[in-house]
This record gives C-alpha cells, structure tokens and sequence, in this order.
C-alpha cells in the first residue's frame, strides 16, 4: 500500500507506517500488541480530512478482515468481520430482499469505518444514523481482552465506539440488523426548486411518505438563480419494472458498472470555474423544469458518484475539503443562508451543496454528528489560505446557533470549535484506548488557537508497510 | 457447476473470491487447504453469503514422502461427500524466490513439485472420473510465466509450463468425452503470494482475475489469458527469436 490518503487528500500523512493486519484477526481474543506509537485502524479512506490519518504512527488496514461471518435470516442480523465493505454485504443480499438500514453517498466504505463515524443517509429523517442499528459488535483493546459490546453490554463502552471515530480500539466485527425490502429497485422523484425555502417546504412536505430524501443545490449560479436545486425523493420500489423481472430475481438486476478510475497525478484543472458552472447549469435542468418519475436500481440512487472511481483525484494534488455541518432547525434556514452568503462572498466557490433534514432521534453515539436540524454539505477546492479563514467564518456562524461540523469531513477544525460542537468529548476521553489517536484527535484536544493552514506541503513521505501475515 | 465445485488450494486469494461469487450463486461447494482454521472461517463466509453447503477437506501439496495415490486421496474424499459434483479448480501454489531456488535445490524442487507435480497427482484420479462420467469441468490456474522460461523466473516458469503441456494434452484427450478443460493464465495478480514484489500498473487485482475464471467456467475448454492483455503479449514473446530473447533483461 502507498502513503495512506483520505478522500479530500489534504492533509498529506507525511509519516506513516502500515501494517495490514493478517486474516483471522478478527477471531482474536486476546488484548492488542503494543505498537511503539499510537494505533489507528484504517479502512477504504473515504472519510475526507485527518479522521482516518495518523502522522508518525501506525495505521492498522482491515482489509483483510473481509469475512462474512454468520446470517441469521430470521431475525434479518447479519455479523461480519469490520472490513467487510457495504457494497460487499449489498452484493449479497439487495437482490434477495434485504437492505442495509442506513447507507451514506458511498458504499465503499468498511463497516468498522460506517460505525466509527456513525454515518448518516437520505433516511435519517425517519431511521436514524448507521450506529442506531448495530446491535453489537467485538472491540480489541490494548488494556483488556476482546470485549463484545452493545445496548445491553458494556453500553458505555459501545456508545462511546458509535461515532468514537476509531479511538475506542479496533472493532474487529459488527452485528447489523438489515431490513427487509420488495425490491433492488427505488422508485425516485426528481423535482426543481427555485429557493432555499420551497426547499425546506418540499423536504417538510415529504418526510411522511418518503423515506429517502436529500437536495442538490446550486450556490455557484447567477444572483437571480441563486439556491435553485434539485431535490430528490425515493421509496424501494415494491416491484422491478417491466423488463427486468423475473422469477429468480438476481439476473436481471444490472451489475455494478465498472467504475472509470481516474489515474493518480491527475491534475485539477477539469473542475474549475467554467467547468462546474455548465454541469450545474446542466445538471438543474435535467429535469426540464418538471418534476421526473424514474424506477432505478438502488446503486443510481444512493452511490451516483461510485461510478467514477477515484473521482476525488479531479480535484487535482492540492485536494479538497468538505464543510459539513448541522444547524439547529429554530435559526436553521437563516443560519444556511447566512453561511451561503459567505461562501459567495469570499468567491471560494462551493460546487456542490448537498442539504438535508435530520430526523429528531437521539443521537446513536456520544460524540455522533447527527442531530435534529438541517445538514449543509459543501466541497471546496484547496485553493489556500482563502478556504481556511472562510471555514473558520463558517465555524463561528455554526458555533453562534449550536450546531455543529461534521469529523468525519474535517481537516482544519480548531480546539475550541471542536469542544463548543461536542460538549460531550469531555466524557468520552476517559473511553479512549491509551494505544489510539489519530491526526484529528490530536488536533482537536491541543489547547491553542490553530492559525489558518496553507496548501498541503509537497513533501517526501517517509513510509513503511509491514505485512503482518 | 449446480452439482458442486471443489477447490483446491480454497483459501488462497484469487481462490476464495471464486468462492464466494458461487456462494452468491447458491453453488455448494467443497474446500480443500492446509489451514483448518481458515477453511472453517472461508466455510462461514460462504454460508453466510448465499451457499447452500460447505464442506472442507484437509490437503497439503507437499509430498512429505507420500506415494502418488496418497497425494490425490483428497480426490476420494470430495466425491464421496458430493458424488455428483462437476467442477474442479486447482488454485494452490507457491512462488519461491528465483535466486534462493538458484542457490538451493531442495527448494527449486520444491517449486516443481508444489506446482507441477502435486497438481498432476490431483488431475490423473480428476480425468478418470470425469472420463468415465462422460461430463465435468477441469480447470487449473497455469501461469503466463510458463509460456516461455527467462531469466527472472524460470524455476516457477518451468513448474507452470509444464503444467500447461500437460493441460493441453488432457484437453486434447477429453474434448471428445465431453469433459471441458480450462487452464487460467493470468498475468501479474495483487495477492500475498506477490508481496514481496514492488507493484506497477501491470498487476491485476485478485477480484478481477478471480471474476475472469468464475465466468470462463462456463465457456468451452481452452486456454484463457487474463487479464486478456496477455494474449497478445506472450504471443510475442514467444515469437522472439532466442539469439534476441538472450540479450533481453526481463
């Protein structure tokens, strides 16, 4: 394995030595070994910013730790080991009449990876984030044995792995409760909006019958055609459509096109200004100004971006960095146009906004993200010292309503930002395995003001891979 | 495939990503390796991805001073617990290092024996079965390294070429019986067997090669490249002429 990267490839992991962990890890019981620098388990590296990094120490790859371990159909619980992929698990059972509960924009992810974040989609209205349906899972530690937890066992200890962004310890595999559904199928229903209150309306006026939604917005666009979107609304269908019926049901389903990788080195000049204003353009107007029905398979409607692999590289070597937060729905709306107008303002240019409405559960996890309110996602191009102080704008706006910013996404949060969105870190350290840390942890828990960042450096990565098989 | 596939050497990479595509396909199958543990491990993922049986079969292709007959009892063993089964893969091996196998006999033997031999203990009790059946599915993972013999890796070059030979002339016996053979050459595959080697945009990755076979298995008998690439690349250099090929450093 190369230097490990997250998905935004900023910031760079200057330092970082990788040991893939050996099959038959997850059948371990005893404690973990002691590395002689904090451990931090490491996935598929979709999340964006340093969650998934540890500069100077070792990152442990679970990509080995790809069995399925036991399906108890009765009951709809299935147990895999955590490096086991949602695409993986969907491969299997979404032609055969079952679903992952929850899923985010992208299915390869790994399953330890979707509980350390907790992650979220287009259904958290109604069901919740990922954590919310792990019924329990086997954490390696380095001061105890392996322990098994959940609601029912070691509760403390398993809310404060939901979420706990992998500091926990290692979870070596997780039990899931998937539900059941009529088809692969997901009837869509594409509809135009002009402003960013039709689409709170549309989102209000949905959320009974949908169990799917989530709005594309375009901020990019001209000042009269501002906030204008798409927003999108699905149900599993309870029926293929015609044509693609048929009585076993699993070959006629489409197979997972071949995803269009883009190469490393790629440079970033294909998203730019230009570019990006024509595919919004395109993009609103697909729909011809009217509301469209479609039926797709479920990979269209939850993973578009997953058919061009890599496509965080068409942001070029500088890298990318996402803004997700979450506003308290009381000043919600105000508060999202007030962080759009900045964005304008400081022409930094966010592509593509993605806006979405909590649902009122409580959150899975103790440090979770989600939480009631309307959720705000924003991709900017690592332009320099410009982006960073805009953030750091962004935060204080956040801040001033008691939102809160997303880890999972995050690469320049301040310590102070991060104790006014988690007041309730205070009470997960003391959960944190003393092995573990992460780039982010240690950002995150230094008590000074962090001074806006440059562009990653170009340095020389000093790695190492062990094999530990 | 329906009445059962067995594979030899199941816990291997490219081997347990066939295994679970027939897993998803509802194939039951029989696994046969070294490590009892990861076999039972292999066995749950396949139940739990969609196969309706597993069963596992210990075997070792070392020789450890077996005659022939004992190499190949694995053979028994899995006809007795599916006499119907139709498919057979043979997925073991083992790359030893070109310049330790210089240095040292025992292990450039090893290689063939591993490679070669061991395999030829498998197919001679496999063909008579099949043979008399007058059906099945014999297919064997070879190696685009056995096309010709060069200087970076002949030892493991030689076990696989001759192992080839060997298919073809087994294909050329069975075709008429009705019995399909199929030797997979893939190029340079991504698994722990190649660790050791720097990789480059050459090396497939072990789900594609595996996805080639899975599919290939239902297609004539034959010789199959993959990636498909290959092809035309080892027509070539079988083609170069030897006082050139000489002066080549690969």
């Amino acid at each position: 394995m190369t230097v490990p990267e997250s998905w935004g490839r900023y910031p760079r992991s200057l330092d970082a030595h990788v040991a893939i962990l050996p099959s038959g890890a997850a059948q371990r019981r005893d404690r973990l070994d002691a590395y002689d620098t904090p451990v931090l388990a490491f996935g598929r590296g979709r999340s964006y910013g340093d969650v998934c990094l540890n500069d100077g120490g070792w990152l442990l790859d679970t990509r080995r730790l790809d069995n399925f371990i036991a399906w108890n159909e009765d009951e709809g619980l299935l147990t895999v080991e955590a490096g086991v992929t949602l695409a993986a698990i969907l491969d299997v059972v979404a032609t055969r009449g079952w679903f992952l509960p929850v899923v985010p924009g992208t299915e390869q992810v790994t399953v330890g990876g979707a509980i350390a974040n907790d992650v979220h989609g287009k259904n958290h209205h109604r069901d919740g984030s990922f954590g919310a349906h792990v019924v329990s899972l086997d954490l390696a530690r380095s001061d105890r044995d392996v322990t098994a937890c959940g609601p029912d066992h070691e509760p403390e200890l398993f809310r404060a792995t939901i979420g706990g962004l992998g500091l926990t310890g290692l979870i070596l595999a997780a039990t899931i409760r998937l539900r059941r559904i009529p088809s692969a199928w997901i009837d869509v229903e594409t509809i135009p909006f002009a402003t960013l209150d039709e689409c709170c309306a549309l989102s209000a006026a949905s959320e009974r019958d949908w169990q799917y939604t989530v709005a594309w917005a375009d901020w990019r666009a001209k000042p009269d055609a501002r906030g204008r979107g798409l927003f999108l609304r699905g149900n599993h269908a309870p029926a293929p459509p015609k044509g693609h019926q048929s009585r076993t049901g699993n070959s006629s389903f489409p197979s997972r096109r071949r995803p269009i990788t883009i190469p490393s080195g790629m440079p970033g000049f294909l998203l730019n200004d230009v570019s990006l204003r024509l595919f919004n353009s395109w993009h609103f107007h697909s729909t011809a100004g009217r509301t469209s029905r479609t039926c797709q398979p479920y990979r269209d409607f939850f993973f578009p971006l997953d058919v061009v692999g890599q496509w965080n590289r068409l942001y070029g070597s500088r890298g990318f960095l996402q803004y997700q937060c979450v506003l308290p729905m009381d000043d919600g709306i105000e508060t999202a146009r007030a962080i759009f107008q900045s964005v304008i303002e400081s022409e930094t240019g966010s592509y593509l906004t993605v806006i979405k409405t909590f649902g009122t559960m409580a959150p899975a996890g103790v440090l979770s993200f989600p939480r009631p309110g309307l959720t705000i996602a924003l991709d900017f191009p690592n332009t320099g010292d410009g982006v960073f102080r805009m953030c750091e704008r962004l935060d204080a706006l956040v801040r001033s309503v008691g939102g809160a910013v997303y880890p999972a996404k995050d690469a320049r949060m301040s310590a102070e930002s991060f104790t006014a969105f988690y007041p309730q870190a205070a009470s997960f350290a003391p959960w944190r395995d003393p092995a573990f840390s992460s780039s982010f942890w240690r950002r995150v828990t230094t008590r000074r003001v962090t001074a806006p960042q440059g562009p990653a450096p170009q340095g020389n990565a000093t790695r190492g891979t062990a094999d530990c098989s | 495939m329906k009445n059962g596939l067995l594979i030899i050497g199941a816990t291997s990479a490219i081997a347990t990503a066939v295994a679970r595509m027939a897993a998803g396909d509802g194939i039951p199958q029989i696994l046969a390796g070294r490590d009892e543990r990861k076999l039972a491990i292999l066995r749950d993922d396949l139940i739990a991805r969609g196969a309706p049986r597993v069963e596992t079969l210990t075997f070792d292709a070392h020789a450890h001073e077996r005659g022939a007959h004992e190499r190949g009892a694995v053979i028994d063993a899995a006809f007795a617990l599916m006499p119907h089964l139709d498919t057979v893969l043979i997925a073991h091996g083992v790359l030893v290092g070109q310049a330790e196998a210089e240095a040292d006999p025992d292990l450039a033997l090893e290689s063939i024996d591993v490679n070669f031999s061991s395999v030829v203990a498998l197919l001679t009790p496999i063909a008579q079965r099949f043979d008399a059946a007058g059906n099945g599915t014999i297919a064997v993972i070879s190696s685009t390294s056995g096309d010709r013999g060069r200087r970076k890796n002949y030892v493991y070059g030689a076990a696989k070429g001759g192992l080839s030979i060997f298919m073809q002339g087994l294909r050329h016996r069975l075709d008429a019986r009705g019995v399909r053979v199929l030797t997979f050459k893939p190029g340079f595959v991504d698994t722990p067997m190649t660790a050791a080697m720097p990789k480059n945009a050459l090396f497939a990755k072990a789900d594609d090669v595996a996805s080639g076979i899975y599919h290939a298995l239902r297609k004539p008998g034959g010789e199959y490249y993959l990636p498909r690439f290959w092809r035309p690349i080892m027509s070539l250099i079988q083609h170069i002429p030897e006082r050139i090929f000489l002066k080549l450093n690969i």
